[in-house]
C-alpha cells in the first residue's frame, strides 16, 4: 500500500493527528521543568494512546487505560509528588540538558525494537475496522479460557510484587518506638 | 423526519444539545431541591423571594451572579493549570452522560462496555480536583486536594467492585443490557423475567451508595471541602464562572451517580406494569423518579450524619467496604454457577 492511498482514508488522518499529539505530549513529559506539568502531559499522552486503542476497535483496552493509568496511576503519581515536594515555580534541575542525546538514542532504539518486533509479528495483518468494536465477550473468553494460565501467573506475580513492595517500604518500629506508639 | 434523524451529524448535534441542556437543568433542580429540603429539615423557609413563589428562581439568580463576578487568579498560582482544572473536572461529568439510558432507544450511545466506561471516565475528575488544589498555591487548597485524592483512591475500589456483582448477574456491561436483565412481568404462572438487582444484590447496593457518597465528597464524606477546617479546600481560590463549574459539576455528578445507581440496582427506566412498548415514552419519567428518590436520600444523609474523621474514612473503606465487596463477588459467583 502506497502512502497516498493510505492517506486517502480519513481514519488515517485521525490516526496521524492523535499520533502527533501523543508524541508531542511524550516529549513534553521529559522536557518539562515542572513535575506536575510533566504528570499532566503524561495524562495527555495516555489519553491519546487510549484514543489510538479506540481506533483499533479495542474498546475495553482503551477504557482500561483510562481507568487504570489515568484514574489510578497518575492520581497516585500526583498524590506522591504533592505530599513530598511540588513547587509551583519551575525547577531547572528537572531538565538535564546534558543527558538529552543519550536519552534520545535510548528512546529511538526502543522505538526501533518495538516497531521491528511488531512488524515481524503482525506485518500486513488486517485489523478490525473502526466502528466495529471487538466484543468484550471475546476478550473475556480468551483471557479466562485459552490464556487462563498465563493470566493467573501474571496475577500471581503482581501479587508477589505488591507484597514485596509493602515489605520493602515498611520500616519496623524498634521496641522503644513501639512503646511510644502504644502510649498514644 | 426519520430521514433527518438517521443522518449521523444531525443526530449527533441533537444528542449534544440534549446533554448540554440536561446538565445545567439537572444541576439546578437538584441544587434547588437541596436548598429547600435542607431548609425543611432545619425548620427554616429557605429561598423565598426570588421569582415570586417558593423562591423558584433563586438558582437562576445565583447563576447570573457568578457570571458577573471577576475571574480571579491568585498571584502565586500556576495560571494555565489553575484555569484548566475546572474544565478537567467538568469533562468527567459531561462524558458520563453518554451511556445513561433513559429508555430502550433514549441513550446517546449504548456501549458494549457501558458501566466500565462510566467508572473509567468519572475518574478523570479526580485529576482535576488534585491539580486545582495544587495550582491554587494555597496550603488549604493543597490539603483539600490531597484529602480528595486519598478519599477517591480509597473509594474507587469498593465502587468498582460492588458493580462486579451486578455485571455477573446481568451477564453484560452494557447499561441497557443491565436494565433488560432486571425487567420482569407478572404472568399467570407467576413472576417472569428478572428482579431489580437491589433485591439479590442488597449488599452491593449499600456499598455502592456509600462509595458514591464518598466519591461525590458529600457529607458525611466532605473532608476535602470541610468549611470549618479547610475553608472549602480545593475550591477556595476559585471565583466567578470557574467556581460555577465546580458547583455545577457537583450537582450534575449527584444526578449521574444516582442515575447509575438507579440503572444498576433499581431497574433504571423499567418499572413493573409498564408495557414494554411504552418504555421509550415513560422511561425518562420513571428514571427521574428513581433518581429523585436517591438524591433525596443523599440530602437526607447530609442533615443526619456528622462528618467522618480522616482515619475513620480510610478504615471504613479498606477494612470494611473492600473485603465486603470481594465477599459479595464470591457469593454472587457461587450463586450464578450453582443456580
Amino acid at each position: 500500500m502506497t502512502f497516498d492511498v493510505w492517506l486517502s482514508d480519513p481514519v488515517n488522518w485521525v490516526y496521524l493527528a492523535i499520533g502527533a499529539a501523543v508524541l508531542l505530549c511524550g516529549v513534553r513529559v521529559v522536557t518539562s521543568q515542572n513535575v506536575v506539568h510533566a504528570a499532566l502531559f503524561l495524562v495527555g499522552a495516555l489519553a491519546g494512546s487510549a484514543a489510538l486503542m479506540l481506533l483499533l476497535s479495542a474498546e475495553f483496552v482503551a477504557w482500561t487505560v483510562v481507568l487504570v493509568y489515568i484514574g489510578a496511576v497518575i492520581v497516585l503519581f500526583l498524590f506522591g509528588i504533592m505530599i513530598t515536594r511540588a513547587p509551583v515555580v519551575r525547577d531547572v534541575g528537572l531538565d538535564n540538558k546534558k543527558a538529552r542525546p543519550v536519552a534520545a538514542v535510548v528512546a529511538l532504539a526502543t522505538f526501533a525494537v518495538l516497531t521491528y518486533t511488531s512488524l515481524l509479528a503482525f506485518g500486513n495483518t488486517e485489523v478490525a475496522r473502526v466502528g466495529d468494536p471487538t466484543p468484550t465477550e471475546t476478550l473475556a473468553e480468551g483471557l479466562l479460557g485459552r490464556f487462563v494460565l498465563p493470566f493467573e501467573v501474571v496475577g500471581f506475580i503482581l501479587l508477589a510484587a505488591l507484597i514485596g513492595g509493602i515489605t520493602l517500604a515498611r520500616r519496623d518500629l524498634s521496641p522503644a518506638e513501639e512503646e511510644e506508639r502504644g502510649a498514644v | 423526519m426519520t430521514d433527518l434523524l438517521s443522518n449521523f451529524w444531525v443526530l449527533l448535534v441533537l444528542k449534544v444539545l440534549v446533554v448540554a441542556t440536561l446538565i445545567p437543568l439537572a444541576g439546578m433542580v437538584i441544587g434547588f431541591a437541596e436548598m429547600k429540603l435542607s431548609a425543611k429539615m432545619q425548620n427554616r423557609v429557605g429561598p423565598y423571594f426570588a421569582g415570586g413563589r417558593w423562591g423558584w428562581a433563586q438558582l437562576i439568580a445565583d447563576g447570573v451572579k457568578f457570571f458577573q463576578k471577576e475571574d480571579l487568579v491568585p498571584a502565586e498560582a500556576d495560571r494555565a493549570v489553575f484555569k484548566f482544572a475546572p474544565m478537567l473536572v467538568f469533562i468527567g461529568t459531561v462524558a458520563l452522560f453518554v451511556v445513561l439510558p433513559a429508555g430502550p432507544d433514549l441513550v446517546v450511545q449504548n456501549l458494549d462496555v457501558g458501566i466500565f466506561y462510566a467508572l473509567a471516565i468519572s475518574s478523570i475528575s479526580t485529576i482535576g480536583v488534585l491539580v486545582a488544589g495544587w495550582s491554587s498555591a494555597n496550603k488549604y487548597s493543597l490539603m483539600g486536594g490531597l484529602r480528595a485524592a486519598g478519599q477517591l483512591i480509597a473509594y474507587e475500589l469498593p465502587l468498582v467492585l460492588s458493580v462486579v456483582g451486578v455485571v455477573v448477574m446481568a451477564g453484560t456491561m452494557s447499561l441497557n443490557g443491565i436494565v433488560e436483565a432486571q425487567a420482569g412481568w407478572l404472568s399467570e404462572t407467576g413472576w417472569q423475567g428478572g428482579l431489580p438487582f437491589v433485591i439479590p444484590q442488597l449488599l452491593g447496593f449499600v456499598i455502592f451508595m456509600i462509595a458514591a457518597l464518598a466519591e461525590l465528597s458529600r457529607i458525611p464524606f466532605d473532608m476535602p471541602i470541610a468549611e470549618s477546617e479547610l475553608v472549602m479546600g480545593y475550591v477556595t481560590e476559585y471565583s466567578g464562572f470557574r467556581f460555577l463549574f465546580f458547583f455545577l459539576a457537583e450537582f450534575a455528578n449527584m444526578f449521574s451517580m444516582s442515575a447509575i445507581a438507579a440503572t444498576l440496582f433499581l431497574g433504571g427506566y423499567w418499572a413493573p406494569f409498564v408495557p414494554a412498548d411504552m418504555l421509550n415514552w415513560a422511561g425518562p419519567a420513571i428514571l427521574a423518579a428513581k433518581v429523585g428518590a436517591l438524591v433525596f436520600l443523599m440530602i437526607w444523609f447530609r442533615w443526619t450524619f456528622p462528618r467522618f474523621r480522616e482515619d475513620q474514612l480510610q478504615s471504613l473503606a479498606w477494612k470494611w467496604l473492600i473485603p465486603l465487596s470481594l465477599l459479595n463477588i464470591v457469593l454472587t459467583g457461587i450463586f450464578k454457577v450453582a443456580f
